[in-house]
């Protein structure tokens, strides 16, 4: 079946909300309205105000009563509108939602599930483009995954439902409406990477709204005559240090390209590990194409500012120069 | 939720009807509560300033209709609570509003073309907030709250509050909707206005509606009881009566810069257009409620009165929608004219001195950017 991604996700969503009963939503606007992105499209008329709750405008109280919530056996999923509007519910989850199993030596499990369109290159304004990832792949006790085709969407969401850690869920608001097929059943598991794309010349690693775009860029090397191998990481916490290992281990090559600013991106992650582990099969070093170390510019600007297929291309071509 | 909702205009609601000082038929009347010296009114300004915003307000979302523009939060069924609340603001006090002031820009002598360029991404900000002491909007829902109360807290440090000279005492307005009262950095900047006594008016438009959410979502009390709880006084006004509005942000106003403390101002109205052009409000919201708000329009009352009253000629009418003409006019060119920022603004506006790794950054993007598309293809 070929859908978009906001129907994948409100498939998954459903999908969930029928398999277990003790999985609810809740969110701004997320009922009547369907949310912003119309991601719960439908599905308080068939499951229910109490199952698909319409929240008073706050974060914190969205992520501070999902966590009572679990506390009490429901496995809420919690929808903030946009990345930037995330932060006044960043207490809640840094400081409890992140350390209660830790707090309570194992007592207490969160299976909370926190959805956030994110990303940028949507013409938006003010925080409304942000990528936050990082600022959760740090706390310890999350994870964080972020999906990047709609049959991701449709069963990335379903096993985070399905996780008892709390996730947060990371949905590249850029790619909503790009269709893909979904399959029935996926064999992948919600924390390993995906090779999108075979390659021999360089790694390319990519996650949520830069894997179509480094996938544009492979098809363009590959015209160039450069066989390029992207990996989609798809979870950023945990990450699958094994498979970027053992393609970077054949390749020895890694270009890392994420939106979010260069400085402590997750690039940096990568590129350490990588010289760290594949230090002797490195060709070159590790290179990063990413955001700026400047607050996200004003939409007129932000299709030079977002790493691009141009900008992905010229980080390939710095890596084979050595 | 289930068995909270209420209906916005529910017992609650009507156990406390709005202060009113012009009904919906144009006719005047007083109230105790809320004195208001009308020669110190001037009524054709006021009714002249609420259609320029209007006007204002259609002409943006036309310019978003169009393409020009990538998103706009009409006021539209607001201008009286905006512009009654400026008309009560002196020069030096200073104003900390949500994104959808735009009447209330428009008293403060902001250009109006500078009202455009963060909603055609030319801009994060648009103009200087120190020029017109009106911040710039901020459309995180509630975070300016804090930001009044601070700037409150320096007023009061600077001996400009409760000095008892009337050119020196100065107050802050800051606007909120009735979402942002769920908002916990409300709650904080309730708290600290109370505690400190500080000169900062709370004035919050009760329009309805939080996106979807109708305000029963956010509160089983008028907004305006709430101030009881931090102990201030909070006062409920007709939001669609531009007298109500004026009177009471004066008398709050008044208060704040007398060292009196803080007051919150619950003007009740209505969004009458969808949360943003982005919004579809027929999803959420029946089509009869919107005609029963429309019926008492803020403009038509003032119209209706100042017709009924001789208090303008038919000269004055004609001239004003010349204005409106000139001012659409005017915005549509100004619009088109906004200029793409330059591809450095990002980087030379992030820290005072730029960092020396940034300057890197910046020659690397600027080389990149003067290169072009390559190929024909996007960057």
């Amino acid at each position: 079946m070929t859908v978009s991604m906001v129907k994948a996700l409100n498939d998954g969503l459903r999908k969930a909300l029928t398999d277990d009963p003790q999985v609810l939503l809740m969110g701004e606007d997320i009922g009547r309205l369907g949310g912003v992105f119309r991601v719960t499209d439908g599905l308080r008329k068939d499951f229910g105000e109490l199952r698909v709750v319409d929240t008073p405008l706050g974060e914190a109280g969205i992520v501070g009563a999902a966590i009572g919530l679990a506390m009490r056996g429901y496995r809420p999923v919690c929808e903030i509108q946009f990345d930037g509007f995330v932060y006044p519910a960043v207490n809640q989850i840094i400081t409890q939602l992140a350390k209660l199993r830790h707090r309570s030596a194992g007592r207490i499990s969160l299976p909370v599930v926190i959805r956030i369109p994110y990303g940028g290159g949507i013409g938006s304004i003010e925080h409304h483009s942000e990528s936050p990832e990082t600022y959760f792949a740090h706390t310890a006790g999350l994870k964080v995954v972020t999906c990047a085709t709609p049959n991701d969407a449709f069963h990335m969401i379903q096993q985070a439902v399905a996780e008892d850690d709390p996730v947060v869920f990371l949905e590249p608001k850029r790619h909503y409406w790009t269709k893909g097929e979904v399959a029935p059943a996926t064999e992948v598991p919600l924390e390993q990477a995906v090779i999108r794309r075979a390659g021999t010349d360089v790694t390319l690693i990519a996650y949520g709204p830069t894997v179509p775009v480094a996938l544009e860029a492979a098809d363009i090397a590959a015209e160039e005559g450069r066989s390029v191998e992207v990996v989609d990481l798809r979870s950023l916490s945990p990450w699958d240090v094994t498979t970027v290992r053992a393609s970077v281990h054949r390749t020895g090559r890694a270009v890392v390209a994420h939106e979010a600013a260069f400085s402590h991106g997750f690039g940096a992650e990568v590129a350490a590990r990588l010289q760290d582990e594949e230090f002797h099969f490195l060709e070159a070093p590790v290179v990063r194409v990413t955001g700026y170390d400047t607050p996200y510019p004003p939409s007129r600007l932000e299709s030079d500012w977002l790493p691009g297929v141009d900008r992905i291309l010229n980080a390939i071509d710095r890596s084979l120069s050595y | 939720m289930a068995n909270a909702v209420q209906d916005p205009l529910s017992e609650a609601s009507l156990a406390d009807p709005p202060i009113q000082l012009l009904d919906p038929s144009g006719k005047l009347s007083t109230d105790a509560r809320l004195p208001l010296d009308l020669a110190t009114v001037d009524l054709p300004a006021l009714y002249r300033d609420m259609a320029l915003v209007r006007r204002l307000d259609t002409e943006a979302i036309a310019l978003q209709r169009q393409g020009e523009l990538g998103l706009w939060p009409s006021l539209r069924g607001q201008e009286a609570a905006q512009v009654g609340a400026a008309y009560a603001l002196y020069d030096r006090d200073m104003v900390f509003p949500t994104y959808r002031e735009h009447g209330v820009a428009w008293c403060r002598g902001l250009d109006p073309v500078s009202l455009l360029g963060l909603f055609r991404g030319t801009t994060l900000g648009g103009w200087d907030p120190y020029a017109h002491h009106f911040n710039l909007y901020t459309l995180v829902i509630g975070a300016q709250t804090l930001h009044a109360v601070g700037y409150g807290m320096g007023l009061y440090r600077d001996g400009s509050t409760g000095s008892g000279d009337p050119d020196r005492d100065t107050a802050v307005l800051a606007f909120l909707g009735d979402g942002a009262l769920s908002e916990g950095e409300t709650n904080e900047a309730f708290i600290w206005a109370a505690a400190q006594n500080l000169p900062v008016v709370f004035f919050c438009q009760n329009n309805q509606w939080a996106i979807s959410a109708p305000y029963s979502v956010q509160s089983r009390i008028p907004a305006a009881q709430r101030a009881a709880g931090y102990g201030f006084p909070g006062i409920r006004v007709d939001g669609n009566d531009v007298l109500a509005c004026l009177a009471a942000t004066r008398q709050a106003l008044d208060q704040a810069r007398s060292g009196g403390g803080p007051t919150l101002i619950e003007a009740v109205t209505y969004r009458v257009n969808a949360h943003t052009t982005a919004d579809d409000a027929t999803r959420y919201r029946a089509a009869e409620e919107t005609e029963d708000w429309t019926a008492r329009d803020p403009l038509e009352r003032l119209r209706a009165h100042l017709e009924t009253t001789g208090a303008v000629t038919d000269e004055y009418f004609t001239d004003l929608e010349q204005r409106e003409r000139d001012l659409a006019e005017r915005l549509r060119a100004g619009c088109r004219g906004l200029a793409d920022p330059d591809a450095s603004s990002p980087f030379e506006h992030t820290y005072a001195q730029m960092p020396a790794d940034l300057r890197q950054q910046l020659r690397e993007h600027l080389e990149f950017v003067s290169t072009g598309p390559q190929d024909g293809e996007q960057k």
